[in-house]
């Protein structure tokens, strides 16, 4: 491979040297190689590696569910829900079948790097996760779906599968516990409606991959009618060390930043010096994260930024002084989501933003619904006309509707909210921008992304 | 001749049409099955198996898929053509797939389509004359930190400036 080609080559990274980072303030990568080499079997079980999993095997399945309360770790893929308690509404006992623990390994969040990053360097730490998790949930079986572009995630992670099997830590009778359970790995094929939990089942059970009504909740009802577990990637790697460490443990973790405990993967993408991912204590501020990306390129200032990929809402620079945690970022109307913040700067324009976020929103509708099929694209049609000053009095009226239309509840899933989000804020903060697409009618269209209006 | 992507409108084979699994891929398509509890959740691995073979998925491999899982054909069109990694038409040698999502939007996702489409002489969707290069947009490849990105075949690159295009395309002969 030519030198230049090869640095051309994308690495999955953190931004944290191995000295920074330690077993007590940073669960989730103090194990990683500074050269990001795989942390293997032997690594892992050098440092701490499965002696969760192990004491664990030793007690009561419901002991873990309430250690997962207690420490209250929150979804990692976006909505916040407390593991411990989906947990416990998993149906379990009597005569029901054992189900399935299904780890969401999809990652298409536009603005979304992390949970790759664990799985490349860190496979084992998902897996004992997965499996405490299983115990838990009494699941006889467990599946990582993993989007189809993840390469490198579907090597390491097959590996680790194999090297975990043959210390005994999947298959029968793990650690002469008596608990049966496997993990395969499953790798997609496109799309990003796979990410939704319900269309995630229907994709695994090899059909296209429409969401499902809820209730029946994956819990009750997933994958082939079993009761269902469905977790983010980090969600599940925070478990062995909560099990380890205890709850108090993992509370303090954030401090006095946030009620809500643990460390997050943080990051940022987007035009500044160093776009890249960090593990910071849960409530860490944008200020301080945007500090450690070294600001804004080329000495432009911060126009909006979105706290956790494309389907949250756009918050501004006074924002940044919030803790980012679910119920902080909740109360400014957007949301937490996944924690990778994205950064828009002055010189760029909303309407522009707007639009390609829209249009990924269009195109990845997976189509049952009628405002999100239909409504979708007639966003990205009114966006365009605006984009190059072309739009017409009332625009921005059905552009609010559309939105509206989209929101929470009047869907089969949160893909249309996730759509309106990100409109409904921008036009909530930056209005005049849009404004300037009525205002000057007939101009010419202008390259992207150059700002709407008078230059 | 324009390179093309609008096709005639097509109904689903059921015949085989002369084509037939490879041995290697029917076994493989058969050890799939006991990850599930049912057979049709082997049916995406089998379209990617196949798909790895011939570069894309052909019609006849329809109804070979579906006698292998024991399902009707309009079961595999309907899931092969509902995911985007699945091609039921014919690809270049190579596929690029270009993140045009919003981190690399905002990072230079417009002059790295537009440096491609000068290279290649081709748009999104399209394959070049010499059934080298398939053009294709992709949502966010988790490599937002390494924006604008790209993936050719199964590696993946970030940031990539249109300069840099010639050294890396030279790789994929
Ligand atoms: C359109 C859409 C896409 C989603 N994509 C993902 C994803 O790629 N990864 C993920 O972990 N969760 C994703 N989610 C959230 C899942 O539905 C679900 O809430 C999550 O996997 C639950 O895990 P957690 O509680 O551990 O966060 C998505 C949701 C929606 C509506
Ligand atoms: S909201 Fe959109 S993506 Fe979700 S089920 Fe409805 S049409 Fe499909
Ligand atoms: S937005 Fe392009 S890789 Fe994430």
């Amino acid at each position: 491979m030519s030198d230049r080609r090869k640095a051309l080559r994308y690495r999955s990274r953190i931004l944290q040297s191995e000295d920074e980072r330690r077993p007590e303030t940073h669960p989730l990568t103090w194990r990683l190689h500074d050269d990001g080499r795989v942390v293997n079997l032997e690594d892992y079980r050098a440092q701490e590696g499965y002696e969760a999993l192990e004491a664990v095997l030793k007690g009561d399945p419901k002991a873990v569910i309430a250690a997962m309360k207690e420490a209250n770790v929150r979804g990692r893929g976006g909505a916040g829900f407390s593991a411990g308690l989906k947990w416990s509404l998993t149906l379990q006992g009597g005569d029901m079948p054992r189900g399935y623990l299904v780890c969401n390994a999809d990652e298409m969040e536009p603005g979304t790097f992390k949970d790759r990053l664990v799985m490349e360097q860190q496979p084992h730490l998902l897996i004992e996760g997965m499996i405490i998790g299983a115990y838990a949930n009494n699941s006889k079986m467990g599946y990582i779906f993993l989007r189809g572009e993840y390469v490198e995630c579907a090597h390491v992670l097959n590996q680790a599968l194999a090297e975990a099997r043959e210390a005994g830590w999947l298959g029968t009778d793990i650690a002469g516990s008596g608990f049966d359970f496997d993990i395969v790995l499953h790798s997609g094929a496109g799309r990003y409606i796979c990410g939704e939990e319900t269309a995630l089942i229907s994709s695994l059970e090899g059909k296209r991959a429409n969401p499902r009504a809820k209730p029946p909740f994956p819990g009750q009802s997933g994958a082939w009618g079993k009761p269902t577990v469905v977790n983010n990637v980090e969600t599940l790697c925070n478990v062995p060390a909560v099990m380890l460490k205890g709850s108090d443990w993992y509370q303090q973790l954030s401090g006095d930043r946030t009620d809500d405990g643990g460390t997050k993967l943080y990051g940022v993408s987007g035009p500044v010096q160093r776009p890249g991912l960090w593990e910071l204590p849960m409530g860490t501020t944008g200020q301080e994260i945007l500090e450690l990306a070294g600001g804004v390129r080329n000495g432009r200032k911060l126009k909006a930024w979105l706290p956790g990929g494309a389907s949250t809402g756009f918050l501004i620079p006074e924002h940044l002084e919030l803790p980012l945690d679910f119920d902080t970022v909740g109360k400014e109307g957007s949301r937490l989501g996944t924690g990778l913040l994205t950064v828009v700067t002055e010189d760029q324009s909303m309407v522009s933003v707007m639009r390609n976020l829209e249009q990924f929103f269009a195109r990845e509708s997976c189509g049952w619904c009628t405002p999100c099929r239909d409504g979708l694209p007639w966003v990205v049609k009114l966006l365009q006309a605006l984009e190059c000053g072309e739009g017409e009095e009332g625009d921005i009226e059905m552009l609010a509707k559309l939105a509206k239309d989209n929101g929470p509840g009047l869907t089969f899933c949160a893909h249309a909210p996730g759509a309106a989000m990100p409109l409904e804020t921008a036009l909530k903060h930056f209005r005049h921008e849009f404004e300037q697409g009525i205002r000057h009618p007939r101009r010419a269209a202008h390259a992207d992304p150059i700002p709407v209006g008078e230059i | 001749m324009n390179p093309s992507n609008s096709m005639p409108p097509r109904t689903i084979a059921t015949d085989g049409d002369g084509f037939s699994l490879h041995p290697d891929d029917l076994e493989a398509i058969r050890g799939e099955l006991h990850h599930f509890e049912q057979p049709q959740a082997a049916c995406v691995e089998a379209l990617k198996i196949v798909q790895r073979r011939e570069g894309w998925v052909p019609d006849g491999a329809i109804p070979a898929i579906a006698d292998a899982l024991g399902l009707g054909p309009a079961t595999i069109e309907g899931v092969a053509t509902f995911y985007s990694l699945i091609f039921r038409q014919p690809v270049g040698r190579h596929v690029i797939l270009v993140c045009d999502s919003s981190s690399c939007f905002l990072t230079g996702f417009d002059e790295l389509r537009q440096g491609l489409v000068d290279q290649l002489g081709v748009e999104f969707g399209q394959t070049t004359e010499d059934g080298r290069f398939t053009l294709l947009p992709v949502c966010c490849l988790g490599a937002c930190d390494g924006g604008p990105a790209l993936m050719i075949d199964q590696d993946t690159y970030g940031p990539v400036l249109p300069k840099d295009l010639n050294d890396l395309l030279e790789a994929y002969p």
